[in-house]
């Protein structure tokens, strides 16, 4: 029989090849070369951490005990896998799109982020899971202490056997699961190590398989005869238990955070989830393929009275088969560390984001960007929940003494995380699920498993009182821990799970209807629900209030200089921007949200970056998308009604500029006329009065004089309606040449009203400010003259007050020099203005002398000078004003 | 923006037998349900004395495995059905009709 310090050394050497394993699978995966790692043979054998040592000493136990059953913690996965399309799929979708770290992370990031909630689900899991954890320790020393025989001076301490067995696992599980922070990536050295623990355990209990077959019973026929004929040769089932058994594991299988690690965090690529459907199935059903013959031999070969729950390690030494009964404890061995790595490792997770980085965030009122490295604080929250969560394993199994048969705590864990599954599954099938419905439902859920599996799970007396066993808690019948509502006869397994299950699914469903989502919740159930259809987090940050060098000093702290560095260069090229740090933009912090949000987790990012933006807004438009199908036809109607609007107002603008050239249409006809008017009147006079001289025998001196000077007069009115329309053409050609000289604005003003005043004979009285600055002009003076001109004529013509009167003011502005003219006559009709400045406008035909030219002139000669001249619009008079720029006016000297 | 077209009414032949061998993978679990809910209707034990004799263990081990190697079997042919019909522009897990 092989001393326990062989075996001790066998397993310290085993241990040491899983680390060196692990250590070169990290080493490739560093350098690049870690291709075959991410097969999906090994994604299927990583999900044989279900498989605990429960299951592999558990199951003969099991089936000793109580025949086939043991068989429906196995089928309940298979289901699952098999149906992949229907759950999993989308579930390992949704943690990849969101980088869900955990159970919590994705139940929490579902509904709103909500912290409270990943606090809750954290607390549930560790207290689901410890007793998990202890039982594989239980299990490990348990098997030792086979091997060193019966209890006496020398045998083993197992107590002290299990603390040396949770040390090495924590020591592995720092070492190999807080090397890298982002959560999201492979943890190459534990998936590894994993995968080659799944083959032993596999190979262990296939050897053992055989071995009783062929080597004990002598083959498959006389195999079945020795079933049929064993103490469980009949099949003896609770049906109940049939059913609820199946779906308890399927529902642990979905919820259990370990699996939840291995399956969708680990997850390298979706195809594998399509192999493992099959390939995981298979693996299950090899496990489970010679668990009945074991038992069936075990229950005929070894005395009775001896634990059930060994018999794979029993029956070969007691056949005098060390090797193989070693190698079937490295399989016991194998099952127990992995299931402790990966479930620590997951809990670890959760702790450190949901619980550790929340309070430490809220110590220091600073927030993330000041003092303190985030990143060294996350890991060593990790560590440190690791280190816990064993020693809390380690610990429960010290008190509990390690008595209750296996199998009995493993479904009573199971239970215990199954209560996560109607919030897990209501949030990523069901829009209407709400955070209050999901905090109820595992509420109710796990209080209900607490009373009704978790507590009685110590015996009558231990924690519940007999009394409340008989009686129920305060005496209330109806609360019995095991015949709630006063149903009795229930398996007690079947009577927790159906009870708990039903009402957290319950409360979970009628929470939901009654309670309002937050708009940030029904965002994020539109996204894990219609995942498929827009892969993509459309969440609103106020951009603008970010600036990139807080986001990069916290971005460093959390992924470490370099990650963020990269992190920040690739954005930047991608906006196109020169230099280290990017625009600070909607899209990108979505993208750095989640990239933290891969390290601490959804709720933790998410309120990180909410301390350096201030608060996310959720705008309108992403509102209106959450409504799906009716945001749809909203969208397209106020995309129809924007386009009406615009349409509208083209129109309107359409109609405006018809009314415009109608008008002109008509300015210009009856300019045409006027002009012919204008051509002929003077044409005629000369006709006439040329005719007269040439035909009129015996003029006079003096009425030849008079005839010819009208002739002149004429010519010389045609003359100037020609050049005015010479002139306009020319300046709206571009062709005038500017003949720029500096003066005096007052002398261009005094000069103008000498000038418009001699040749005219209505009186027009002009008042001039005495006490105007004197302006410096570097601008073309004579056109100026011209402007001004215009303006004092036009006063002079068309001011049709009793005495005519015109104030010329001149103002200065910060840009420009304005000249005012403002004379008292009858204000030009609003319709009217906008055409003065046309040509050919004319305001009133009464007097026949103007072409309606002289302001469209003035018009372009201001533009050509840099300035402008506009009609003010006032109650009183006509108020022009000419603007002449800055640059134009120098400053006074 | 334009309204999404309608989906055609017929699909050429590819599409419609990859549909259909989604349609057999989203059945696989519930026929396997309805299997192993099968040994529901075995006679027990404890049906007392008049019930038909309980079923022999072996003959239970059997049924149960043999439909887990059906399940199994039928699962890898449908992944690889899914496969060697997999449409390079269309994504397996993208389309969900």
């Amino acid at each position: 029989m092989a001393s326990v310090n062989q075996l001790i050394a066998v397993s310290l050497g085993y241990v040491a090849f899983l680390f060196a394993i692990a250590f070169f699978a990290e080493r490739a995966a560093a350098r690049g070369r870690g291709g075959w790692l991410r097969s999906p043979l090994v994604y299927t054998l990583s999900l044989s951490i279900y498989c605990t040592a429960w299951t592999f000493y558990g199951a003969v136990g099991y089936a000793a005990r109580s025949g086939m059953e043991f068989v429906t913690i196995y089928l309940g996965p298979s289901l699952v896998m098999i149906g992949w399309w229907w759950a999993l799929r989308k579930l390992v979708r949704i943690g990849r799109v969101h980088r869900a770290t955990s159970v919590a992370d994705l139940i929490s990031a579902r509904y709103g982020k909500s912290n409270l909630l990943a606090i809750v689900v954290t607390v549930m899991a560790v207290i689901g899971v410890t007793p998990y954890i202890a039982l594989q320790l239980q299990s490990v020393t348990l098997s030792l202490s086979i091997f060193s025989g019966p209890e006496g001076a020398g045998s083993l301490n197992q107590f002290r056997a299990a603390f040396w067995v949770a040390f090495g696992l924590a020591i592995f599980t720092v070492l190999f699961g807080t090397r890298n922070l982002n959560a999201n990536e492979r943890h190459d050295g534990v998936v590894i190590a994993i995968a080659v623990e799944a083959v032993v355990k596999l190979v262990a209990l296939l050897a053992v398989g055989v071995f009783v077959v062929w080597g004990i019973a002598g083959g498959l026929g006389p195999m079945m005869d020795r079933i049929d004929t064993s103490p469980i040769g009949q099949w003896n089932m609770d049906r109940s238990r049939w059913v609820a058994l199946t779906a308890l594991s399927a529902a642990a299988f979905l919820a259990l955070p370990r699996m939840f690690q291995v399956m969708v965090v680990e997850n390298e690529d979706e195809r594998h989830l399509q192999i493992a459907s099959w390939a995981f199935p298979l693996y299950l059903m090899l496990m489970s393929l010679f668990v009945v013959p074991i038992a069936v031999i075990g229950l005929d070969l070894m005395p009775a009275g001896s634990n059930p729950d060994l018999f794979v390690l029993t029956v070969p030494l007691s056949e005098g088969r060390v090797g193989l009964a070693t190698l079937s404890f490295l399989g016991g061995f194998s099952s127990a560390t992995s299931m402790v790595i990966v479930a620590t490792l997951a809990l670890s997770t959760m702790m450190s984001n949901h619980v550790v980085m929340p309070v430490w965030l809220s110590a220091r009122a600073e927030g993330a960007q000041v003092s303190g490295d985030v990143r060294d604080v996350v890991i060593l929250a990790r560590r440190a929940s690791i280190l816990m969560i064993i020693g809390l394993g380690y610990l429960y199994y010290r008190f509990s003494g390690g008595g209750a048969a296996l199998a009995a705590i493993g479904l009573i864990s199971f239970a215990g995380v199954a209560q996560f599954l109607p919030a897990m599954l209501g949030g990523i099938f069901w829009r209407g699920a709400t955070r209050w419905g999901a905090l109820a439902g595992l509420v109710v859920g796990f209080t209900v498993w607490v009373y009704c599996s978790l507590l009685p799970s110590f015996g009558p007396g231990a924690v519940l009182s007999v009394a409340t066993f008989d009686n129920g808690l305060w005496g209330i019948g109806w609360l019995r821990p095991l015949a709630l509502f006063g149903i009795e006869g229930i398996d007690p397994t079947v009577h927790a799970v159906a009870w708990s299950l039903t009402l957290n699914t319950a409360v979970f469903l009628i929470v939901s209807l009654v309670t309002f989502p937050e708009p940030l919740e029904r965002l994020q159930g539109a996204q894990f629900v219609n995942v498929f259809d827009h892969s993509t987090q459309a969440r609103g940050w106020d951009a603008a209030l970010a600036t990139s060098e807080d986001l990069m000093i916290m971005t460093q702290r959390i992924l470490g200089a370099e990650e963020a560095q990269i992190l920040f260069r690739a954005e930047a090229r991608r906006q196109g921007v020169h230099g280290q740090l990017p625009e600070p933009t909607q899209a990108f912090l979505q993208h750095l949200e989640r990239e933290l949000a891969a390290s601490v987790g959804a709720a933790t990012a998410h309120a990180m970056i909410s301390q350096l933006v201030g608060g996310a807004s959720v705008s309108v438009q992403e509102l209106m998308a959450v409504a799906d199908e009716s945001a749809q036809i909203l969208e397209y109607s106020n995309r129809l009604e924007a386009k009406s609007d615009e349409l509208t107002r083209t129109a309107r603008q359409l109609r405006e500029a018809n009314q415009k050239l109608t008008a002109l249409s008509v300015q210009k006809d009856a300019f045409l006329s006027q002009i012919s008017h204008e051509l002929r009147t003077p044409m005629t006079s000369i006709r006439s009065f040329s005719e007269i001289l040439r035909d009129t025998e015996g003029l006079g001196e003096v009425e030849q004089t008079k005839y010819a000077s009208i002739i002149h007069g004429e010519a010389i009115r045609l003359t100037r309606l020609l050049d005015d329309l010479l002139d306009l053409s020319v300046l709206e050609n571009g062709q005038v040449s500017l003949n720029l000289d500096t003066g005096q604005l007052g002398d261009v003003l005094a000069q103008s009203i000498l000038t418009a005043q001699a040749g005219s004979a209505r009186h027009l009285e002009v008042v001039r400010h005495p006490g105007e600055d004197p302006v410096r002009l570097m601008t073309d003076l004579d056109r100026l003259n011209q402007v001004f001109i215009n303006l004092i004529t036009n006063a002079q013509k068309y001011c049709d007050a009793a005495e005519p009167r015109l104030e010329i003011d001149v103002r200065r502005t910060d840009t420009a020099v304005e000249v005012v003219f403002r004379d008292n006559g009858t204000p030009i009709a609003p319709e009217a203005r906008a055409l003065i400045f046309e040509k050919f406008a004319r305001i009133n035909d009464q007097d026949g002398s103007g072409a309606g030219l002289g302001l469209a002139i003035c018009r372009e000669i201001m533009t050509r000078l840099g300035g402008d001249i506009t009609l003010d619009p006032t109650l009183k008079g006509n108020v022009f004003v000419v603007r002449l720029p800055q640059l134009a006016a120098l400053a006074a000297q | 923006m334009t309204e999404p077209s309608p989906p055609p009414v017929f699909l050429e032949r590819r599409s419609y037998r990859r549909r259909r061998i989604m349609d057999a993978l989203r059945l696989l679990p519930v026929a396997g349900v309805l299997l192993w809910l099968l040994p529901l209707f075995w006679p027990t034990a404890a049906d007392g004395p008049d019930a038909p004799a309980p079923l022999a263990m072996s003959d239970a081990v059997v049924y149960v495995f043999f439909v887990w190697v059906v399940l199994i079997l039928a699962g890898a042919a449908l992944w690889w059905a899914l496969r060697a019909s997999a449409d390079p522009t269309e994504g397996i897990v993208r389309d969900d009709r």
